[in-house]
């Protein structure tokens, strides 16, 4: 039998798999993209899980938000990141600290 | 059925009327060309000046909550967003002659500056988790698009990308607080989850934990250390214009966003969001201004001054009493006049093609344009606290708040602060005044720039010197 406890399980691992990934990765801009994109189903996956043991559907309507949301965010991303690469021919995070102090 | 759907309506007008104009302005900059541009300017003027008197004049004069309890519109909310519209008519203002200069001066610049205002109003009017994060995403995605306006600037590319990366994951950190707490209080609702609260007897782990994934998404937005990273490489990589921008109105949705997902709908949980609170303000008080010392960019300079400012503004919602939470409002707008006008005054002197973005391009500015030399002492002296002007009576509330409330030592410490911060807030003077720079050429100006920018550094005066009516808004605020 999977319980809340498991769902909330896999939830808090996907997220921290995700803050993880984007605090050690200083390779690749793209991948931490993908990292903001497993954390924001970290929390998905919490608002379903919920909406369903507590048999409110709102956690799921939140979810169709955050999914548009997502979208939109992941378009304003790659945009960025075209900008980026335009003008300094690389995505290396270790390349982006023209600005210190 | 009919009737409710009107009533709700009513409440957010100035949010329809504005998301309305904004898809009007949007076709409309389309079909004109580009010498015909000041008319896109013009209609934003316009949908501003509209948004103000609606958000002005919405709901009455009581607390209104609408679209079953998901946006509330009270004393707040209207003061909140008539100083947000405000705000934003300054900046574009002021931008507009920056813009031009520099070939910048499209119709991208007003629309995203608007959705960005849009964010800012639907965050102070949320009611509900779901709200407020909608109106935060509209806020923050608008941001990213405008730090990286100039597409040609590597610098602005690369804060861009901090500011979204960072920025994604504060949204997701926020986020994963307010799942924790919808999941275990079974509600979306502000209201419905501050009647939860004060139904408990102890305080569950489950809601300490989504407190604090939620305090460090908010943190994040606030630009308090330790999650302020991304507030001086933004001010100082973003186009001035747009550095102008988020340092404005945005604080605005900030102080709103702590107030309604913290001290509005769980006072039950004081003393627990007090010592974070608490915590995060003596940090930002700390770093900010002692960094701000080693800066020689003054954009950047003003990013830490942002963050030592906001140290102040947290210390007094942190206090948890109606007068510090009054006192942190007051606080926020007059900073918003004081750092619009600091950003203004850095246009001002930015010349065609060159950024005076340098504390060195302040020498002798009291030789090349008197009256701008003492418009921004005025500023500086407001952001230090110097009586009579609006900075020194802000702090002052927040101090009064913070002693009322037994924090004696918090007081204390934040005004050693303040005099550490005079020091970089002094240098800028001590370059206006006692420097000088050999062929600097006089101050041009367009003459509505000129006249605003004066206004915006006479109020930070003014309001030091009259606090009364600003105060009297200020007051009532919690219903």
């Amino acid at each position: 039998m999977i319980t809340l406890a498991h769902y909330l399980t896999l939830s808090a691992v996907l997220f921290a798999i995700s803050v993880a990934g984007i605090y050690l990765n200083r390779k690749n801009v793209i991948l931490l993209l993908m990292c903001i994109e497993l954390q924001l189903l970290a929390v998905n996956f919490n608002f379903i899980a919920f909406s369903r043991f507590l048999d409110d559907v709102a956690g799921q309507v939140f979810v169709f938000f955050i999914l548009t949301v997502a979208a939109a965010e992941a378009a304003i991303g790659l945009a960025i990141l075209v900008v980026l690469f335009r003008n300094r021919r690389s995505i290396n995070v270790d390349e982006l600290d023209s600005m210190k102090g | 059925m009919m009737n409710e759907l009107v009533s709700d309506l009513s409440a957010v007008r100035a949010e329809a009327f504005l998301a309305a104009g904004i898809c009007v302005l949007l076709l409309f900059d389309l079909f004109i060309r580009d010498r015909h541009r000041d008319l896109t300017y013009a209609l934003a003027m316009l949908l501003l000046a509209g948004t103000g008197w609606l958000a002005a004049t919405a709901g009455g004069d009581g607390r209104v909550l609408a679209f079953g309890g998901s946006v509330v519109v009270d004393p707040l909310a209207r003061v909140l967003k008539v100083a947000a519209a405000l705000a934003m008519a300054v900046v574009f203002l002021y931008s507009r002659p920056w813009l031009r200069e520099r070939q910048l001066f499209r119709g991208e610049y007003y629309v995203l500056g608007l959705f960005a205002l849009l964010g800012i109003l639907v965050i102070i009017s949320g009611h509900s988790f779901l709200v407020i994060y909608l109106g935060l995403e509209m806020l923050s995605l608008a941001l990213y698009a405008l730090v990286v306006y100039d597409r040609d600037s590597p610098i602005g590319a690369e804060s861009g990308m901090k500011y979204f990366v960072l920025g994604a994951i504060a949204s997701g950190t926020l986020l994963y607080g307010m799942s924790i707490v919808y999941g275990f209080s079974g509600t979306l609702n502000l209201g419905e989850l501050r009647e939860y609260a004060a139904g408990l007897d102890g305080v569950p782990v489950f809601l300490l934990v989504g407190l604090g994934f939620m305090l460090s998404g908010i943190a994040f937005k606030f630009g308090a250390v330790p999650f302020h990273m991304w507030v001086p490489d933004v001010y100082q990589g973003a186009p001035t214009s747009v550095s102008l921008l988020i340092a404005t109105a945005p604080k605005l949705a900030s102080i709103a966003l702590v107030i309604r997902l913290v001290a509005e709908a769980l006072p039950e949980l004081l003393v627990t969001w007090q010592v974070i609170l608490m915590t995060l303000a003596v940090l930002s008080l700390l770093i900010g201004n002692i960094v701000a010392i080693a800066q020689t960019n003054i954009k950047r300079m003003l990013a830490y001054s942002a963050i030592a400012h906001v140290g102040f503004i947290l210390l007094g919602v942190a206090t948890g009493t109606t007068a510090g939470v009054e006192a942190a409002v007051f606080y926020s707008i007059v900073y918003v006049v004081a750092a619009a006008g600091a950003f203004g005054i850095i246009m001002l002197l930015s010349s065609r093609g060159a950024e005076a973005d340098q504390l060195d391009d302040f020498r002798g500015l009291s030789q090349r344009s008197p009256w701008f030399a003492l418009m921004m002492l005025l500023l500086m002296a407001s952001m230090i606290g110097i009586p009579p002007l609006a900075g020194f009576y802000a702090k002052w509330i927040v101090l009064l708040a913070l002693v009322e409330a037994g924090a004696v030592w918090l007081a204390l410490f934040a005004v050693l602060m303040s005099v550490v911060g005079a020091f970089y807030y002094l240098r800028v003077i001590r370059l206006m005044y006692f420097d000088e720079l050999p062929g600097g050429a006089p101050v041009q100006a367009p003459g509505d720039f000129r006249l605003v920018l004066s206004i915006n550094a006479l109020l930070a005066l003014a309001l030091g010197l009259f606090p009364g009516p600003l105060m009297d808004l200020c007051t009532g605020l919690l219903g």
